[in-house]
């Protein structure tokens, strides 16, 4: 009985692998024979991210706990869900708030802003998890060292990546968040208006840093959380640091295979 | 009894209190390696989870934990302990086993293996089960949307997003100009450096504990302490005016706590030699300051110099301050980068004690020109 409904479907599986489109996607037989195992990790442009043979104590879950792998994975996550969300969100102080509440009531199927914003959380938590890791095996030693830069490096973006976010909603948590948050940027040193030497910065009388060009005005492009410093968000949130992020993790990637692949004792 | 117990939890979870208990207690499990066991791991997870389905039911611990964007939180602090315990647990299974003459668990499994399907099944099925989570976790639980943004109605307490909160604890201590711009930008270049600093060539590419123990306390007291433990107590415990709410107090936004804080010139003029602080000019400034700025110089520039003399040059007292040994391993620059690079991180839970212990605000004080420690 099983085998008249399972012949019919394993024989068009066959006819499907033999045709002439999937023989033209996929360039070499199933994978497994060792020899099609190291052609379907070298041919296909996503999985050549690996090596074709791996040491067998460095694939293992409770070494990595795969958890560079999920931060990336929630990355393209984040990635595809927030680009659905730019279909229906407009960055002005005036839309802003009332597309979000569209995006929650009316939008059909709408828990794309829910998968974005705990997707969001959940990367922040993977990344220090990741580095605890990359910590906990010493996997930064030479020759690691740079790449433990690149990641250190990551996981500022991903923290900067969530905090141009938090903004985006235009509710009191957002701009109340990001007010509190931007505020230490007056104090920094000679650059901001309540920092440390900053009055000494003057031309005569005229003191040079003030509360409409110190630091914290460049990072809002206001005196205060409003217009300029949501589009200056909302572009560094969906342009500008996921451009450079997934650079950053080109690169981050690259380096763990020309550094020798995971870690491992020598 | 429930009414007492909940009275204990709340005092203990105090900055003083629990600030001191979770650093004795991480200092103690790195001395007695034998908690890091999987039974212990089982009946610590089992207490946390009692406690924290129990305190369920009290409102206002519900009131905080529950808010969907503290959710992240509870996660925080079961994923970091049992990564931690994970590590360690590791870690100190293959000091065993190099004790009893056996190669550590990563070198034995050195063969090679086929990446597919060894790994890219892993990969598969970690990316199935996280989508799951995440749609069950988008399903139950609805982003949070408050009141449309009003620039004139300031809610009370004010938070950064969840993961500044351990920088905005600094705040309560330092001045924004140091825990809000110095210390990060320190944080970041400190992690970068790590690899540059530390030149013991052991434990790379296996869990152990043993051989790297200094580099493992200080990351982890970084890690969990200072960093994790701080973002965990500012969600929950961090009420209106910032001030401190135990787990099951209701948060008053009427409640006032008294500053009574202080500064070092405040005990050296006023208190010690009954005078006004001197006033006027620059040079008063400076001659109202001198002990403070005494004390941080010392503390920057002479205690690293001090620490990297052999103990026969220290006297008695003060032998258990010298890192000689590290001075000769690391060379004169990475252990000036490294030492004073852990002295500011040191700074940290120093300040706090000093304030709660002497209500101490300034150590340096010129609020003229904004630069107070
Ligand atoms: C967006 C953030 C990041 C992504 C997507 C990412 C991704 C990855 C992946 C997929 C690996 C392969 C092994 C593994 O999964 O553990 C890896 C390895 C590594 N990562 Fe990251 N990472 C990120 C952030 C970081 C951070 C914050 C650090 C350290 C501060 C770091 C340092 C390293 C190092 C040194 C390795 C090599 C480890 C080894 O060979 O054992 N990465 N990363």
């Amino acid at each position: 009985m099983l085998n008249r409904i399972l012949a019919p479907l394993s024989a068009a599986w066959k006819e499907a692998t033999d045709s002439q489109v999937w023989t033209s996607i996929f360039r070499h037989g199933k994978p497994v024979s060792n020899r099609n195992r190291a052609l379907v990790m070298m041919s296909n442009v996503f999985l050549h991210l690996h090596p074709v043979k791996s040491r067998k104590a460095g694939i293992k879950l409770r070494y990595t706990w795969c958890m560079g792998g999920i931060t990336f994975f929630l990355f393209l996550v984040l990635t595809f869900t927030g680009l659905l969300l730019m279909f229906y969100y407009r960055p002005t102080v005036e839309y802003a708030y009332a597309d979000i509440v569209d995006l929650q009531e009316h939008v059909p199927l709408g828990i794309m802003r829910e998968l974005h914003r705990w997707g969001a959380h959940a990367m922040v938590i993977t990344v220090w998890l990741h580095m605890l890791r990359v910590f906990m095996t010493g996997s930064y030693k030479p020759p690691r060292e740079f790449n433990w830069g690149i990641g250190v490096v990551l996981l500022v973006l991903t923290l900067l990546l969530s905090f141009t976010g938090y903004l985006l909603p235009w509710d009191q948590l957002a701009i109340w968040a990001i007010a509190v948050g931007s505020n230490m940027a007056r104090a920094t040193p000679l650059l901001g208006t309540e920092g440390p030497l900053s009055a000494s910065l003057t031309l005569g009388d005229i003191s040079l840093i003030n509360a409409g060009n110190d630091a914290r005005f460049a990072l809002l492009g206001a005196r205060s959380v409003g217009q300029p410093t949501l589009l200056r968000f909302y572009v560094l949130h969906c342009v500008g640091l996921p451009l450079v992020a997934a650079f950053l993790m080109a690169v981050h990637f690259w380096r763990v295979r020309k550094d020798g692949g995971i870690s491992g004792p020598m | 009894m429930i009414d007492l117990f909940q009275d204990l939890v709340n005092w203990a979870s105090g900055p003083t209190v629990l600030f001191t208990i979770t650093t004795v207690g991480l200092l103690l499990a790195f001395r007695f390696t034998q908690v890091w066991s999987r039974t212990s791991a089982k009946i610590f997870f089992a207490v946390l989870t009692v406690f924290y389905v129990a305190s369920m039911w009290d409102p206002n611990f519900f009131l905080i934990v529950a808010k969907p964007d503290n959710i992240p939180i509870t996660g925080v602090i079961f994923l970091v302990f049992f990564f931690t315990w994970f590590a360690m647990h590791q870690g100190i299974q293959n000091d065993r086993r190099r004790e009893g003459g056996t190669e550590v668990l990563e070198k034995e499994e050195a063969e090679k293996v086929w990446v597919w399907p060894d790994l890219v099944y892993t990969e598969m099925l970690a990316m199935v089960l996280l989508s799951i989570v995440l749609l069950v976790w988008s399903i139950l639980a609805a982003a949070p949307l408050e009141q449309p943004a009003n620039p004139a109605d300031s809610p009370n307490p004010s938070k950064a997003p969840w993961y500044f909160l351990g920088l905005q604890e600094m705040l309560v201590y330092f001045d924004p100009w140091l825990a809000g711009v110095v210390f990060p930008t320190l944080i970041i270049v400190g992690l970068m450096a790590i690899p540059y600093i530390d030149t013991n060539p052991k434990g790379n590419g296996y869990f152990t504990f043993k051989e790297r123990k200094a580099e493992i306390i200080i990351f982890l007291y970084g890690f969990l302490i200072l960093w994790s433990l701080l973002v965990i107590s500012g969600t929950f415990l961090r009420g209106p005016n910032w001030n401190f709410f135990g787990p099951y107090e209701y948060w008053d936004v009427h409640r006032v706590e008294p500053l009574l804080n202080v500064n070092v010139s405040d005990f050296f003029w006023v208190k010690l030699l009954g005078q006004p602080l001197p006033s006027g000019g620059l040079f008063a400034a400076l001659l109202r300051e001198w002990l403070g700025i005494l004390m941080v110089g010392v503390y920057v520039f002479v205690l690293p110099v001090v620490m990297s003399w052999s103990k026969d040059r220290l006297p008695t007292g003060l032998k258990w301050l010298s890192c000689h040994h590290y001075y000769e391993k690391m060379g004169a620059t990475r252990y000036y980068i490294g030492v004073s690079l852990f002295l500011i991180m040191m700074s940290l839970p120093i300040k706090m004690y000093l304030r709660w212990a002497f209500n101490l605000k300034y150590i340096v004080a010129f609020p003229e020109i904004f630069f107070n420690i």
